[in-house]
């Protein structure tokens, strides 16, 4: 019987009947575990849920309240912070490094692999390094350098302005690596023909990068910024074990969206305001990702 | 989502449990406690002791990580799973009653009457409308430990610890080290509100200084006052007037202390154990310094233990004979051995042996005159007190203006709270 309907469908249907079925673990696997729990939340941001109790339906009460916590202004500014900052810095930094190394012949392999290894280190571990490089003396590195130089200590993490950019270093630094060789690849996969014929029309470096290197690069920056960016939206280990009990202070100046939305889920066990703010969340980076998209795409 | 793995997966420890052979007739209860190695331990002791005495009961013993444990027992409980003893922080009570968790401690077997003559009096903060819910098998205590070196280095008696506020500022002042450019390099006493300090501020400092911390039912905020002020004033003063301190010296305090950068030290009985393990580190504790009238106060939490919703008919009665053993004298003396967590019971921890204690009696001497605050959200309510703090030092505030902002921010909570409660 089944053998019979089988036979009777074209090579077009039976292939594509084979292809679901492959697929099938694949769309299982992002059903339940990611697109289930994804839309679910939507309607734990309906609720108010504090984990013990059944949820209770509240409507958009939620959304209200966000509107009104000054908190999750704060939050919401720090967030953008660290994405307005951390993306720019951080694609400069990796691009000009990128730019000079694939000149660079001597050492070649081992400097990238210098600028990898951040990349490969447990956040966790590398934000506990940067967390005593920070002290006060007699223990923080910086400022052991800073007074023996004869300058005054610098506060850095104890401050409601340097704590930001002061964890937001050690993010970066670590991202650089995966930057770096990305650029390279793309600057790689740029002909050696385009050069020459610049060369030969007298173009000079600036004018080459300008007018040759950073067009053909634009795929190779669209992937990045929308990759660091999603990334620094979504910060959360550096600032979570840099800061006391991880309370992203002093005074919540580095405490972004992420942080906010595991505090008042997994310490004060309010679901369903958690959930709007991860709803918040979504709804910016699916907007940030497609303006970023249709702008670094045009032409 | 959580909530259904969580299911799944106290299912499969359910399966995996029943595998196991069992004698016929049998009784099985689970326990749940979060993991910490020594609570761990002991309690293996004590569930062996308790199986040999009652060949009748087999407790499964079962513990999380502390960062999934009320996830977890919350998913279970209602599911119809997990444990028939739960371990619990003796400021969730409220919310394992509301949530229909546990259930009343039977009469019979404990006696509300006995509870009130043998436990230490905080313990009576388990009682919720004549009923005891839960009980302690051990409880914590603050101190004040000191560097004997650190006294020496600055012609101090080493053993001749501070004994009243004055004392410790003047001490303080003393054991403080800079260097060259002024930047501390060692302090005299460690502070910050994210350890231990904030229990001290609250329960201990509002009290010497003529004040309250909350009213009597909880359900106000009582600190922004002058008492409180003058509380807050001693604290920030010891950085900014005295500069004995600095809030984040190497990192955190028990750090400074342990790495003998700090003459003194304000930490729980729970700290004594890792303590004993630094070499090189010579050190006292005593009881927490007196105010000028000679007034002493404390803070002290538990953890304690309840039954719950899930054990019902004998599984019921055998979870109470357990929750009695683990609740007993014996058992109270064995967790002090192993973890160095105090007895709940007066006549186990108030025993000759106990006071004299170099390093238990003052903690134990501390549980006489101590105070629980009833938290309603522990780490929100110590976060608030963390930036009453920065406020003042890092913002430029007054401190009676972060006081008054700090005493609104908690009576919104606990006022968000006991709308429900």
């Amino acid at each position: 019987m089944i053998a019979r309907l089988y036979d009777r469908l074209t090579i077009g249907q039976k292939l594509a009947m084979w292809a679901w079925l492959f697929l099938v673990p694949a769309v299982l696997f992002y059903c339940i575990i990611r697109f289930f729990p994804t839309f679910h939340s939507f309607y734990i941001s309906l609720t108010d849920w504090d984990l013990l109790n059944d949820p209770i339906f509240i409507g958009y009460d939620n959304y209200g309240r966000l509107f009104s916590d000054p908190a999750f202004w704060q939050v919401f500014g720090n967030t953008f912070l660290y994405l307005g900052l951390g993306t720019p810095i951080s694609l400069v930094i990796s691009f000009v490094v990128a730019y000079y190394l694939d000149q660079v012949r001597f050492m070649h392999g081992f400097i990238r692999a210098l600028y990898f290894i951040p990349f490969l280190t447990t956040a966790v571990a590398m934000a506990w390094v940067w967390r005593w490089f920070y002290q006060p003396v007699p223990i923080g590195v910086f400022n052991n350098i800073l007074s023996s130089l004869g300058m005054e200590q610098q506060p850095f993490l104890r401050s409601t302005t340097q704590a930001l950019p002061a964890i937001l270093a050690p993010a970066i630094w670590a991202g650089l690596g995966f930057q770096i060789v990305i650029f390279l690849a793309g600057l790689r996969a740029i002909p050696d023909s385009y050069y020459e014929a610049a060369r030969i029309d007298g173009a000079g470096r600036w004018q080459t990068l300008t007018e040759i290197t950073l067009p053909l690069l634009r795929p190779t920056i669209v992937f990045l910024v929308v990759i660091s960016s999603i990334g620094f939206l979504r910060i959360f280990d550096q600032v979570f074990n840099m800061t006391p009990q991880g309370d992203g202070g002093p005074l919540n100046s580095t405490k972004p969206m992420v942080l906010y939305i595991y505090e008042t889920a997994f310490d004060v066990f309010d679901m369903g305001y958690a959930a709007a703010q991860t709803v918040v969340l979504f709804v910016i980076l699916l907007i940030i990702t497609l303006v970023q998209l249709r702008l670094l795409r045009a032409k | 989502m959580k909530r259904y793995l969580a299911t799944l997966v106290g299912g499969a420890v359910a399966l995996a449990a029943s595998a196991t052979p069992s004698a016929a007739q049998q009784i099985e209860i689970e326990y749940w406690q979060y993991f910490f190695e020594a609570r761990v331990n002991a309690m293996d002791t004590l569930i062996e002791r308790f199986e040999e005495e009652n060949p009748d009961i087999r407790v499964v013993h079962t513990h999380f990580p502390y960062a999934d444990y009320r996830t977890r027992v919350a998913a279970a409980i209602p599911a119809g799973e997990g444990p028939d003893v739960v371990q619990l922080f003796y400021g969730w009570l409220y919310d394992y009653i509301d949530a229909e968790l546990i259930q009343p401690l039977p009469e019979d077997v404990f006696p509300a009457a006995e509870i009130e003559a043998e436990f230490f009096p905080m313990v009576q903060a388990m009682n919720v409308d004549g009923q005891y819910y839960a009980l302690p098998t051990a409880v914590r205590s603050l101190a004040l430990f000191w560097n004997r070196r650190l006294f020496e280095e600055a012609g101090l008696d080493p053993d001749t610890p501070p004994q009243t506020l004055d004392e410790l500022v003047e001490v303080a002042m003393a054991t403080t080290q800079r260097d060259g450019g002024g930047n501390l390099t060692a302090v005299g006493l460690t502070m910050g509100m994210t350890a231990q300090d904030h229990h001290w501020w609250r329960e201990v400092l509002v009290r010497q200084f003529g004040g309250e911390p909350y009213s009597e039912d909880n359900t106000q905020v009582t600190y922004n006052d002058d008492a409180g002020q003058a509380a807050l004033e001693f604290y920030i003063n010891l950085i900014t007037e005295h500069g004995v301190s600095d809030i984040g010296f190497m990192d955190e305090p028990q750090a400074a202390f342990r790495a003998g950068r700090a003459a003194m030290h304000i930490d729980g009985s729970f700290r004594l154990g890792a303590l004993r393990n630094s070499r090189g580190l010579d050190w006292g504790v005593t009881e927490l310094p007196a105010n000028a009238a000679g007034e002493r106060y404390n803070f002290a939490s538990y953890w304690v233990n309840g039954i719950t919703r899930r054990a019902e008919g004998e599984r019921a009665e055998a979870a109470a004979r357990f929750l009695q053993y683990i609740t007993s004298p014996e058992a109270m003396q064995l967790w002090l051995d192993v973890v160095g967590e105090l007895p709940a019971r007066q006549a186990a921890a108030l025993t000759d042996d106990n006071l004299a204690h170099p390093e238990y009696g003052p903690f134990i001497r501390g549980l006489e005159y101590a105070n629980a605050t009833t938290f309603v959200a522990e780490s929100q309510q110590r976060q608030m007190m963390v930036d009453m703090i920065d406020r003042v030092l890092l913002a430029d505030q007054t401190p009676a203006e972060s006081l008054a902002e700090a005493a609104e921010a908690e009576q919104t909570l606990l006022d968000n709270f006991y709308v429900t409660h």
